[in-house]
């Protein structure tokens, strides 16, 4: 039982890289999965040069979902934004090296989605940006 | 048909391994292990009499119902009202004329709030429900509520989980038109005294549905002691096959009531200027009705009566009796809802410190455990008790101890997989 809970995983989950808010963000995207209440929000600084200086997430839920966001921020820092545009959901199965069924997968791309709708300069669900500007 | 295992005096154990007998697929074994089914509250199994009832309607007299003079038809349609008799029989219904075949609880608790509801609920009216509901009971009265203008009140629970009768009470004495309550909470196994607080409904002149979706299948409902106007359950739930459900209602109220699905048989006579309706239960069963799934659901009925629903629901709580004490005992877990076996059925939903629901579903699946994680289509209960979502074990007839035994070895087993 103990392949899909490895090492990595675990120690990701337990101590997640790049965790909190990040002061003066560039981009911000918060998401959820409604099915089972994950929660997500990407934290990106793009700098002068068009690159991720840093990215910080917070969020809570699963083990999965939780260590693919932590694993992402790793691999995103110095990309630019057309890069992380560019990845795809193999990649980040890949990085967690594990093979999920189809209701866990959901958990394990989360923090991608979230990450993508952060990138292409999203703040909130199309149409709702207004609302959120105002809480 | 015949039932292998039987319940026997008032004080009976059940044979629960001839019942298991009955239940093919639990024999099955998941990533080696044996099944442990602990999400009955989810869907149920099916016994093999259920299975057989419907096959052979299939293989020996399928027809459409009410339609064809020939002898298959007339066939199905008799096993068909034969089943609709049996469910009248299990929940004390006075006439089987008030018990109508629907797909799900789900669509029997819309039934009513959209054909009884949408043509009584006035602006101002007060709706009152309670924090326990399932997102089925809940949502219909609530978008209704904010339709028509009516003010939405929901009744909290208690720290243990049990519903504020105190504050029930004081609501329903301020006036109501319509009380829509669970009669046990799928998200923690609790019994709400329903007769009891029907009873208050009713001198408020409040109409009462009561969602018996997770009662039915587990323990007595009589529509005549609780004195309700409407109950709604789903048959899936309770041996019967998918696709099969009951909304009951007082003939008096659907009598005066339009019908909520338009179509053929619920008719008497079309013209081009109007339509006339057909009598009950029929006026509510438009199109084809689902009429192997309701046969089949009869099969189902028949069979709990067998065996016996009051030694069912005893047997449901002596696993949670044995459940509780190892499973509280353990660090780190907390158990929501009642720590003891009053008034509960077999539904215990927990959490363990530091493992997500998810996760630790996932972990008892490799054990060959089939549990529930999540929000159990209860978002206002979770956000009550602070958390986003539960582990959900839940029993039926078919459970055992050792089944429960091998539940909290497996929690233990997750707890060191996640180094706790
Ligand atoms: C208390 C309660 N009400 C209603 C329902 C809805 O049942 P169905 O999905 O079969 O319509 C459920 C199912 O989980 C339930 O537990």
């Amino acid at each position: 039982m103990d392949d899909l809970y490895r090492e990595n995983i675990l120690d990701h989950y337990k101590n997640p890289r790049n965790y909190g808010e990040l002061e003066g963000a560039t981009h911000h995207y918060h998401d959820t999965n409604p099915l089972c209440g994950d929660e997500i929000t990407m934290f990106l600084l793009v700098g002068e040069s068009g690159r991720i200086d840093d990215v910080h997430f917070t969020g809570r839920g699963c083990a999965i979902s939780q260590a693919s966001a932590s694993l992402l921020t790793e691999r995103i820092k110095g990309k630019t934004l057309d890069e992380v545009k560019g990845i795809d959901k193999e990649a980040v199965l890949e990085d967690l090296g594990i093979t999920l069924s189809p209701a866990r997968v959901k958990c394990a791309l989360l923090s991608l989605k979230t990450l993508k709708a952060a990138a292409w300069g999203l703040t909130a669900w199309p149409g709702e940006e207004a609302k959120q500007a105002a809480e | 048909m015949a039932v292998t295992a039987r319940a026997t005096g008032s004080a009976a154990t059940l044979d629960v391994a001839r019942i298991r007998q009955d239940f093919p697929v639990l024999s099955q074994t998941v990533h080696g292990k044996p099944l442990v089914w602990l999400d009955s509250a989810s869907t149920s199994q099916k016994p093999r009499q259920v299975l057989e009832a419907m096959r052979v309607v299939y293989e020996e007299h399928n027809a459409n119902i009410h339609r064809g003079v020939y002898e298959f038809s007339e066939r199905t349609t008799a096993a068909f009202e034969d089943a609709r008799a049996a469910v009248a029989r299990f929940i004390n219904a006075p006439s089987p004329r008030e018990v109508i075949f629907v797909r799900n609880a789900t669509e029997g608790l819309n039934l009513v709030a959209y054909a009884w509801g949408r043509d009584n609920l006035r602006k101002g009216d007060r709706v009152v429900t309670t924090v326990l509901e399932h997102h089925s009971s809940f949502v219909p009265w609530q978008q209704l509520a904010q339709d028509v203008g009516a003010e939405l009140v929901v009744v909290d629970i208690d720290d243990d989980g049990r519903l504020r009768l105190d504050q029930m009470r004081a609501e329903l004495e301020k006036g109501a038109k319509v009380l829509a309550i669970t009669h046990t909470s799928n998200g923690l196994g609790v019994i709400d005294p329903v007769k009891e607080v029907v009873g208050w409904a009713k001198r408020a002149g409040a109409t009462t549905i009561v969602d018996a979706a997770q009662s039915a299948p587990h323990m007595r409902v009589d529509v005549q002691d609780i004195g309700c106007d409407f109950i709604a359950f789903s048959g899936h739930k309770m041996l019967g096959p998918v696709g099969s459900g009951v909304v009951w209602g007082r003939a008096a109220l659907l009598e005066r009531m339009r019908p909520f699905l338009y179509g053929g048989d619920m008719i008497s006579r079309v013209s081009i200027e109007r339509s006339d309706w057909n009598e009950l239960p029929w006026k509510f069963e438009a199109g084809t009705s689902a009429y192997v799934d309701a046969i089949g659901l009869g099969a189902a009925v028949r069979y709990l009566e067998e065996v016996g629903i009051d030694a069912i629901h005893r047997h449901e709580v002596a696993l949670v009796a044995h459940l509780l004490p190892p499973l509280l005992a353990e660090d780190g877990v907390t158990v929501f809802g009642p720590h003891d076996t009053r008034d509960r059925v077999g539904v215990v939903s927990f959490d363990v410190k530091g493992i997500h629901p998810h996760d630790m579903a996932t972990l008892l699946d490799r054990e060959g455990i089939a549990v529930r994680a999540g929000h159990h289509c209860n978002n206002p209960l979770m956000t009550r008790l602070g958390v986003s979502a539960t582990t959900r074990a839940s029993t039926y007839l078919y459970n055992t101890n050792e089944e429960m035994d091998a539940l909290v070895a497996a929690v233990r087993k997750a707890k060191k997989v996640f180094g706790l």
